[in-house]
């Protein structure tokens, strides 16, 4: 008997061709499957330390992200940090940070099919997500750096700003707010696009 | 739209947060020694002060983390915010049920 493996699929696999209808300023692409881990930690303990040794990173403080390299640390609350890697990871993370946890008191917990993650780039990022976000994203005020999870058009999102790609943005929405998400954006970028003038992003 | 600070995350809009009525209700030491009136008491009673109200919210759709904060019911202005590990603010219910509730708490 054939057992045949589930099929994965991603929220937003499939909008590709809508993406790249948005105007030149901004550039959206869905990085589906990445590995999310969320820690559960108190801050300066002896776990704490462990995790930090054994990721060869520092746990980033409030409304801040490490800075991205083989696993990227998004703050999400005072004792949480949300853990994000490629696809595939989890189980070698998951073993390494247990047995580095050892007995000191910490979780980690494979959290990787709660979200997806919008990347989004290009000089119109900052102006088209300021329609529907309440905070200031002003490069002054929200450097490259910051993790503030808030809500984007009401849609609960963690919006990440990243150091190396110049006004790049991360958005990690829960999988069942993430269509939706993205056609708001589509929405907020109808005024900005060049062919249909000001008409709706599908051309009527 | 009000703002409320979030001790871990600044300042953001009412509608991140939920509220989580009267902060510093302490659960009895012992629930099975109260008679029904202490316990209707412990479990439906708070105080309505006209003014300074230390209050329990939640960032719900930040870090989701519980606060206390002391808040003018009158004015809905904010007097404080902090977190729950800290020290409790000066100001607090004066109505009998809030007295009693600190003196739960005090002999915890
Ligand atoms: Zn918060």
């Amino acid at each position: 008997m054939t057992v045949e493996t589930p099929a994965r699929f991603s929220p937003l696999s499939g909008w590709q061709d809508r993406f790249a209808q948005l105007p030149t300023g901004l550039r959206v692409r869905e990085l589906p499957f990445l590995t999310q881990l969320t820690l559960r930690v108190e801050p300066g303990s002896a776990a704490a330390k462990a995790v930090e040794d054994c990721l060869g990173i520092i746990l980033p403080g409030p409304l801040r992200a490490g800075s991205p390299g083989d696993v990227e640390v998004l703050w999400t609350g005072p004792d949480e940090w949300l853990l994000v890697a490629p696809d595939g990871r989890q189980d070698d993370l998951l073993a390494r940070l247990r047995s580095a946890i050892g007995d000191d008191f910490a979780t980690v917990t494979d959290v990787s099919a709660q979200r997806t993650t919008l990347a989004l780039s290009g000089p119109l990022v900052r102006t088209v997500l300021a329609q529907g976000c309440a905070l200031d994203l002003d490069p002054r005020v929200t450097p490259a750096g910051s993790c503030l999870t808030t809500l984007l058009a009401q849609a609960p999102v963690t919006l990440v700003v990243r150091e190396e790609e110049p006004s790049g943005v991360r958005l990690l929405v829960r999988s069942s707010f993430a269509s939706y998400l993205a056609t708001w954006l589509l929405d907020a970028c109808t005024e900005y696009r060049s062919d249909t003038g000001g008409r709706g992003w599908d051309g009527r | 739209m009000q703002l409320i600070a979030c001790p871990w995350c600044g300042e953001r809009e009412e509608i991140e947060f939920h509220y989580g009525g009267q902060a510093h209700i302490a659960y009895p030491d012992d629930p099975y020694a109260l008679d029904d009136e202490q316990w209707a008491q412990y479990v439906f009673f708070r105080d309505n002060p006209k003014g300074p109200f230390a209050e329990r919210w939640v960032h719900s759709a930040g870090c989701r983390r519980w606060f206390n904060a002391l808040r003018d019911t009158v004015t809905h202005e904010f007097l404080s915010v902090h977190d729950n590990r800290a020290e409790r603010p000066s100001r607090t219910g004066t109505a009998p049920a809030a007295q009693h509730a600190e003196g739960q708490e005090a002999g915890r």
